[in-house]
């Protein structure tokens, strides 16, 4: 086992795989936190920040090893769980900014310019994710449910009338998604009011998600974890309110949705390809 | 409506790791996250070789579902990358 005060600067081989930075770490969570390869993770320290690093072999890691091993979805599936388990344990313990899947230095020299070069951003991010936690919620459509029971009556008599079912029946499907589609939009708005920061991931492929019925609301939201149960509250709340969306609430995550440069304000959605 | 807590962490205890769903995961870690500039994997923010990770998981998982209809979300439509708001892309400097 390696230390974990000390990093090895051997170069060369192995590079480092990093999982996310923090302000402070407990080098007793580090010492017991298998990293990619199963040996424990390090801390490499810069810039008042320390960035938790796994040594990783570049045979495997490597830029050309992973342009193969990404394609691999056994290999795929066991780096994201693997780096997963990392951050959600610093996460834990205290604010972290999440790196991306596979970002991948030299050594522990360029981890540390990194942590140099980005030090503002990533201190402003540190601040901004203290105390707080991502929440997921999905919402998926229920196609049976009508949200109000707004047309019957209308100008004309029966033949207008029958014309109106009949243009009903045939434009149930498209419906359904709009009333889905407002549904997810309304959720959202009153989410985003209850959250620090929010935004929409593209809907999740039915194919992935296993789910019986396409996903109109993929949203993510930062909440202070004083705020939590009240937002899980909202999130009852709400699927009462839209029975056309079945929601399905998942959390805390780390921060993943919430690092990104230029943070999508509260409640300002960017609208997915729905 | 039902809401399922399916915590990734479980808050009463937190030695009990949950698997969390992979595409679940997939949505945050490989279309969000701080991507520094790695000097090897700068091209994991390049959104074809995304893309193709993917496509190869679609196919996977297909085989053991129903294909998708063309409703809404669109058969085409590929989760994941998150091109609108993936905030890290630009630049691939982190």
């Amino acid at each position: 086992m390696r230390s974990t005060v000390e990093p090895p600067t051997d170069a060369g081989d192995t590079g480092r795989w990093l999982h996310g930075v923090l302000r402070e770490a407990d080098l007793g969570l580090l010492s017991g936190l298998p990293g990619m390869t199963g040996e424990p993770v390090r801390p490499v320290r810069a810039a008042g920040l320390v960035a938790v690093v796994s040594a990783v072999p570049l045979t495997e890691y490597g830029e050309e090893a992973l342009h193969r091993n990404l394609e691999d979805l056994a290999w795929l599936e066991r780096v994201a769980r693997a780096h997963h388990r990392v951050v959600d344990a610093l996460a834990r313990a205290g604010a972290v900014v999440p790196a991306r899947l596979a970002t991948v230095h030299h050594d522990d020299g360029r981890v540390a310019a990194s942590l140099t070069e980005r030090r503002a951003e990533l201190a402003a991010l540190l601040d901004r994710l203290t105390g707080r936690g991502e929440w997921g919620v999905k919402g998926y459509v229920v196609p049976g449910a009508v949200p109000q029971a707004e047309e019957t009556a209308g100008p004309g008599g029966a033949g207008a009338a029958y014309l109106r079912r009949r243009r009903a029946q045939l434009t149930a499907r498209e419906d359904v998604q709009r009333n889905a589609a407002a549904a997810a939009a309304a959720v959202h708005e009153a989410l985003s009011r209850h959250a620090v920061a929010a935004r929409r991931h593209a809907p999740q492929d039915r194919r992935l998600s296993g789910a019986p019925t396409a996903m109109a609301l993929n949203g993510a939201y930062l909440v202070d974890a004083t705020a939590a149960a009240g937002f899980a509250g909202l999130v009852e709340t709400l699927g009462a309110r839209h029975p056309e969306l079945r929601l399905e609430l998942t959390g805390p995550w780390p921060p993943y949705s919430f690092v990104a440069e230029r943070p999508a304000e509260p409640a300002r959605v960017r609208e997915p390809a729905w | 409506m039902v809401t399922t807590s399916l915590a990734p962490n479980s808050a009463d205890d937190p030695l009990a790791y949950r698997p969390v769903a992979l595409v679940d995961l997939l949505d945050r870690v490989l279309a969000t996250g701080v991507v520094v500039s790695g000097d090897i994997t700068l091209s994991i923010a390049d959104v074809d070789l995304v893309r193709i990770s993917l496509r190869a998981l679609i196919a996977s998982v297909g085989a053991l579902a129903p294909p998708e209809p063309p409703a809404a979300g669109g058969a085409a439509a590929v989760p994941g990358p998150d091109a609108p708001s993936a905030g890290a892309l630009p630049g691939g400097d982190w």
